[in-house]
C-alpha cells in the first residue's frame, strides 16, 4: 500500500530565515528580541495486539519569542500557520503585547543575553519511505504475534535566531519504532528500531530477534525474595538510572541550593567507582548544539570522571545569577546527550561474569526515596530474567528495588560492557524528543530488591 | 471556523472537527526575584474522519481554509489506510452527536486583581520565605490558564466549552549539616491546582503561606527519620490524592484494560471480568468519577468526543462496578463506563483519562481516627511515587508526616516513605473521613499515551486511615 505524500514539504527553513527578517523590522528604540522555533511534521501510529489502534499526523509549529529592553523582558509562546504573510500579523500582535507588558516588570538581575553571533545550520534532508509504507511492514512483521507500541515519523526542526543576527538551525527527518511483543500478562519483549534510513532487512532482523526473545518468556516465571542479588542492567535499564540525573541531579542550582541528589559528591567529595566516566556528548548526540536562548554547547561537557564530580550544567540564568560561566545548558539545566564510557566486559561473558543472579532488560517508574543519599525506587519491567550459573533459567516476575545510586556505581559496580548502546528517546510529550544516551551495560552486585 | 468546516467537510462516514484555543500566563517569583514572564497562545485544531471502518486524524497549528483542507485530507487518507487493520470497527461505533455549551462557573466575580498586584502578592509571600539562614531556596508561582474548545461534527453537532483554571505554587527548601528538606503548599505538583477564580487561593492558604511553609521545612531539617515497620497509616488528602491516582485511577482506565498502554505507561492487574463482583476494598471504599463538581480541577460536561459526561460510581462498598473507559473502549470491551475520552490539547487524540476521580467521605472525624491508633504515622504531601506496569507494587513517598501513639499525635518526622500492593492495599481501609477532613486537590501533570499526553485531573478525598501498612523512613 505505497502512496505519495499529498504536499511538498513546506520550506521551513526559509520560513524560519523570513520570520527573523520580519522580526527584525518589528522592533523600537532598544529593544531586542530572540526566539525559539520548535516545529514538526510527525506521522503518528499506535498497533495493539498487532492492529492499528491511532493513527494520525501532527503539524506543528510553536514560536517562543521573547522581547527584551535593558534587563526588563517577557517571552510568549504561539502556535503558527508556518506563512509567513498570514502569520505576520500575529507575530506583530505578539510583539505589541509583549512591549506593553514590559513597564510592569522590574528589571531582571539574573538575565545573560548572549551577545556573540554563533550561527550554524544542521539539515539532513528527509530519506524516509511514505510512513504507510512502514505500517505495511510493522503489520506484515508483527502476524501471528502481539504486539504494541508507536511508529513516530516525519521532520522536526529548532531554530534560533536574535537581533544580533545569529541564526541556528537544525533539520532532520527521523522515524521511531518503539514496541513490545507479548507472551501473556506482563511478559514481553520490548525493542525500539529508530534511525534516519528506514532499511527493511534492519527491521526484519530487529523484529526477528525480538521474537526469538520472546520463546525465553514462555518459561515458567520465577519470583525471588526480597534481598541484595547479583544483577546484570542492560543499556536500556542503566538508561532509566541515568536518567534520574535529569531530576536535578547534574543541574548547577540544583547543587548550589543543596537539592541535587550529587550534592554529596560536590560537598562531601563523595566517589562513584573509577569505571565511571560520564559526559554531556553534544557532538555525537542527535540534540540541537545550541539552545533555547542562543549559547552554543560544548562538542563534549565532561561531567564525572574516574568516578569524581568533575562537572555540572550550567544554564545562562544559573551563570548570572552565580557569576560563574554558562556551558550552554538549557534552562531546566538536564542533560540531552549523556555518555557514559564503555568498560572491558565483553558482551559475550554478561551471563558468565552474573553466574547467578538477575538480568535486568528494562527498569521502570523510578523515583527518589531519599534524596539526599541518591536513593532511588523502581520496577523491573519487560524482560527480564533469573539466570543461574550463567545460564537463564527463568523470567522474573516483577520486583521492585530500593538501592543507592551511590552504591550501585560506587562500591557495588562490578564491571561496564565494552560494547554501548545508542538510545535514542523514544519521549514525544509536547512534540518529538532529540535527546539520546550512549551507554554500556552494567554488573553490580548486592542490588536490593524490597518487594 | 463552522460555517468553513461544513462546507469542505468530506463524504465520509463521519468527520469531526476539534478547535482548542488556550491560553496561559506563568508568574514565578524565585528568592524575591520575578522569574521571567510567559505567556503562551496555544490555538490548533484536529480533524478526525472515520471511514469504512478505518479512522485517521490529522492536527494542524494552520487553521486557515488551506491548513483545514490538507488536514482533513491527511485524516481521510489515514481513516483508508487503517480500515480493516484496525483494533476495532469503527463503523460499528455509535458516536455521539452532542449539542450545548459550557463554562466553569464564576464562584466570585468580585474577586479580580492586575498582573502587578498578582506579582506583589507572589513577592510578598517569597519575603515571607525568608526566616532563617538555613532556608535555601524557595519560589511562589501562579499559573493562570483560559481554555476554549469547539467540538463539531460534519453533520451538525455542536458544544462549546469554555474553563478557567488557577494553578498557585509555593514550595521552600531548607538545608543544614549535610540535609535537606523540602516543603511545599499542597504537594510540589500544584496539589492546589482548580477550576475558577482567586477565591482559590483562599481555600489553598496562600496568603501567608511563605512563612508557615518555611518554618515546616525548618521544622523536618531537625526531625528525625521517620520510623520503620508494619503500622497503621493515616493518609491526608495531600497524599490520598495520589493514592487514588496511581492505584485506582490507573489500573481502571479500560484502554490500559484492554491493552494500548503496555508499551509505555502499562497494563493493569484488573481484568475485564473482574467488574461486578471483585472486592477492590474494604466496604468503606466508595469511588466515583465526577464530572459536575464544578470548581475541581478536570470538570466538564463533554469529553473530547462529545459523550456527555456524569457522575458515576466505580467501586461501590468495596466493590468494583465500572471502568473509566470512554465510548470507543465500551465499545471494544463490551462494557459501560465513562465520558472520559480526554486529549491532552489539539495536537493529541483523544484516550481514556481519569478526569475527577474521588473517594466519598465516611463518617470518621480525624480525632475519631487518630485515637484508633495504637502505633501509626500520619503522612501528607506527595513527594516521591512509583509504581509497578500492572499498578499493583507501589511505594510512595511524603514531604511530612507525625507519629501516631497510644491514639495521640507526637513528633514530626521526615522522609516518610510507605509501600504495598494495590490489590491488597485497599482491603485494608479500615476508616474514611468525614467531610471535616475532605480536600478538593488536583495536578496538571498526568503523563500516558503514545504519543504522551499531559494531562489535567482532580482528585477529592477525605483522610483515610490503612491498618497494617509496611512504613520505613530515609537513611
Amino acid at each position: 500500500m505505497m502512496t505519495e505524500p499529498m504536499v511538498q514539504p513546506m520550506p521551513m527553513q526559509q520560513y524560519f530565515h523570513d520570520l527573523a527578517a520580519f522580526l527584525d523590522t518589528c522592533m523600537q528604540g532598544r529593544e531586542l528580541y530572540k526566539f525559539w522555533l520548535s516545529a514538526e511534521e510527525s506521522d503518528f501510529v499506535r498497533f495493539n495486539h498487532s492492529a492499528i489502534r491511532q493513527a494520525g499526523h501532527v503539524r506543528q509549529l510553536y514560536l517562543t519569542l521573547h522581547l527584551l529592553d535593558g534587563l526588563r523582558h517577557a517571552n510568549a509562546t504561539i502556535t503558527l500557520a508556518g506563512d509567513t504573510s498570514s502569520d505576520r500579523a500575529l507575530i506583530e500582535c505578539t510583539v505589541g503585547q509583549l512591549r506593553d507588558q514590559l513597564p510592569d516588570l522590574p528589571e531582571d538581575p539574573h538575565l545573560l543575553v548572549s551577545t556573540e553571533v554563533q550561527s550554524t545550520e544542521h539539515v539532513v534532508p528527509s530519506r524516509l519511505p511514505d510512513t504507510g509504507a512502514i505500517v505495511d511492514q510493522v503489520l506484515d512483521a508483527a502476524r501471528g504475534n502481539d504486539m504494541v507500541g508507536i511508529l513516530a515519523a516525519g521532520p522536526v526542526y529548532r531554530g534560533f535566531a536574535n537581533s544580533y543576527g545569529q541564526r541556528n538551525w537544525q533539520q532532520t527527518a527521523s522515524f521511531n519504532l518503539d514496541w513490545s511483543l507479548y507472551h501473556s500478562k506482563d511478559k514481553a519483549v520490548k525493542s525500539t528500531y529508530a534511525g534516519f534510513d528506514w532499511d527493511r532487512t534492519a527491521f526484519a532482523s530487529r523484529f526477528g530477534t525480538a521474537a526469538t526473545q520472546l520463546e525465553l518468556l514462555q518459561r515458567e516465571p520465577v519470583t525471588i525474595k526480597p534481598g541484595a542479588y547479583r544483577a546484570y542492567l542492560a543499556p536500556t535499564a542503566l538508561g532509566e538510572v541515568l536518567g534520574m540525573l535529569n531530576w536535578g541531579g547534574l543541574s548547577e542550582k540544583s547543587l548550589r541550593t543543596m537539592q541535587s541528589p550529587l550534592r554529596r559528591m560536590r560537598d562531601e567529595g563523595l566517589r562513584l567507582n573509577t569505571a565511571v566516566t560520564l559526559s554531556e556528548n553534544t557532538a555525537e548526540g542527535l540534540a540541537p548544539a545550541f539552545q533555547e536562548d542562543g549559547f552554543i554547547k560544548p562538542g563534549r561537557l565532561a561531567l564525572i570522571e574516574q568516578g569524581r564530580l568533575v562537572g555540572s550544567l550550567v544554564s545562562p540564568r544559573t551563570a548570572k545569577e552565580y557569576g560563574i560561566a554558562t556551558n550552554g545548558a538549557n534552562g531546566s539545566e538536564s542533560a540531552s546527550s549523556l555518555d557514559l564510557v564503555a568498560g572491558n566486559l565483553a558482551l559475550s561473558r554478561v551471563l558468565q561474569e552474573l553466574d547467578t543472579g538477575v538480568f535486568i532488560s528494562n527498569l521502570w517508574y523510578l523515583n527518589f526515596s531519599d534524596r539526599s543519599n541518591f536513593r532511588l525506587t523502581g520496577m523491573t519491567r519487560f524482560a527480564c530474567f533469573w539466570v543461574e550459573n550463567g545460564e537463564i533459567k527463568a523470567p522474573l516476575n516483577v520486583m521492585r528495588f530500593d538501592d543507592s545510586l551511590f552504591r550501585m556505581l560506587g562500591d557495588n559496580l562490578l564491571a561496564l560492557t565494552d560494547e554501548r548502546e545508542m538510545l535514542i528517546d523514544t519521549d514525544t510529550y509536547g512534540a518529538r524528543s532529540t535527546a539520546s544516551m550512549r551507554l554500556p551495560g552494567a554488573l553490580v552486585k548486592d542490588f536490593v530488591f524490597v518487594l | 471556523m463552522r460555517a468553513l468546516f461544513r462546507e469542505i467537510a468530506p463524504a465520509v462516514d463521519f468527520c469531526s472537527l476539534r478547535v482548542v484555543n488556550e491560553t496561559s500566563e506563568e508568574l514565578t517569583v524565585r528568592q524575591d526575584v520575578l522569574q521571567p514572564l510567559s505567556t503562551s497562545v496555544d490555538r490548533g485544531a484536529m480533524v478526525t474522519v472515520v471511514h469504512r471502518g478505518g479512522s485517521g486524524y490529522a492536527a494542524t497549528s494552520d487553521l486557515s481554509a488551506s491548513g483545514l483542507k490538507e488536514a482533513i485530507a491527511r485524516a481521510t487518507r489515514w481513516a483508508e489506510l487503517s480500515a480493516g487493520r484496525s483494533v476495532v470497527d469503527y463503523a460499528k461505533l455509535d458516536l455521539p452527536r452532542p449539542a450545548g455549551s459550557y463554562a466553569t462557573p464564576d464562584a466570585a466575580p468580585e474577586r479580580s486583581a492586575t498582573r502587578k498586584e498578582l506579582i506583589d502578592l507572589l513577592m510578598r509571600e517569597s519575603t515571607a520565605c525568608r526566616i532563617d539562614p538555613r532556608i535555601v531556596d524557595w519560589s511562589a508561582s501562579l499559573w493562570r490558564v483560559g481554555t476554549e474548545q469547539l467540538y463539531l461534527t460534519a453533520d451538525g453537532a455542536e458544544v462549546s466549552q469554555q474553563f478557567r483554571y488557577l494553578i498557585p505554587s509555593l514550595v521552600v527548601t531548607a538545608s543544614h549539616n549535610g540535609d535537606t528538606q523540602t516543603r511545599s503548599l499542597g504537594g510540589q505538583y500544584n496539589g492546589y491546582c482548580r477550576q475558577g477564580g482567586l477565591e482559590i487561593l483562599d481555600d489553598a492558604g496562600f496568603d501567608g503561606a511563605g512563612q508557615r511553609v518555611a518554618q515546616q521545612a525548618l521544622e523536618l531539617l531537625a526531625a528525625p527519620n521517620c520510623p520503620s515497620g508494619k503500622m497503621d497509616l493515616l493518609l491526608m488528602p495531600e497524599q490520598m490524592m495520589l493514592q487514588i491516582h496511581e492505584s485506582i485511577g490507573h489500573p481502571l482506565e479500560l484502554d490500559r484494560i484492554l491493552g494500548d498502554e503496555r508499551n509505555f505507561a502499562g497494563t493493569s492487574f484488573v481484568t475485564l471480568d473482574m467488574f461486578g463482583n471483585y472486592r477492590y476494598g474494604s466496604e468503606l471504599l466508595n469511588v466515583t468519577y465526577d464530572p459536575q463538581r464544578p470548581h475541581q480541577f478536570a470538570s466538564y460536561q463533554w469529553d473530547d468526543e462529545g459523550l456527555r459526561a456524569e457522575r458515576t460510581f466505580l467501586i461501590r462498598n468495596g466493590i468494583l462496578e465500572r471502568p473509566l473507559g470512554s465510548a470507543t473502549s465500551q465499545a471494544r470491551a463490551g462494557m459501560e463506563g465513562v465520558a472520559n475520552a480526554r486529549a491532552a490539547g489539539w495536537n493529541r487524540a483523544p484516550i481514556d483519562r481519569m478526569a475527577n476521580l474521588n473517594i466519598e467521605p465516611g463518617t470518621s472525624t480525624l480525632d475519631d481516627m487518630i485515637r484508633s491508633v495504637e502505633r501509626g504515622v500520619l503522612m501528607e504531601t506527595n513527594v516521591s511515587w512509583s509504581i509497578d506496569d500492572s499498578r499493583n507494587k507501589f511505594q510512595f513517598g511524603c514531604e511530612y508526616g507525625h507519629i501516631i501513639e497510644n491514639g495521640e499525635l507526637k513528633g514530626l518526622v521526615k522522609n516518610p516513605n510507605y509501600r504495598g500492593v494495590s490489590a491488597t492495599f485497599w482491603r485494608s481501609l479500615k476508616a474514611v473521613g468525614d467531610e471535616s477532613t475532605f480536600s478538593v486537590m488536583g495536578t496538571p501533570f498526568c503523563g500516558k499515551g503514545e504519543p504522551s499526553q499531559v494531562i489535567r485531573v482532580g482528585h477529592a478525598s477525605p483522610a483515610c486511615l490503612f491498618a497494617d501498612i509496611d512504613v520505613f523512613g530515609g537513611e
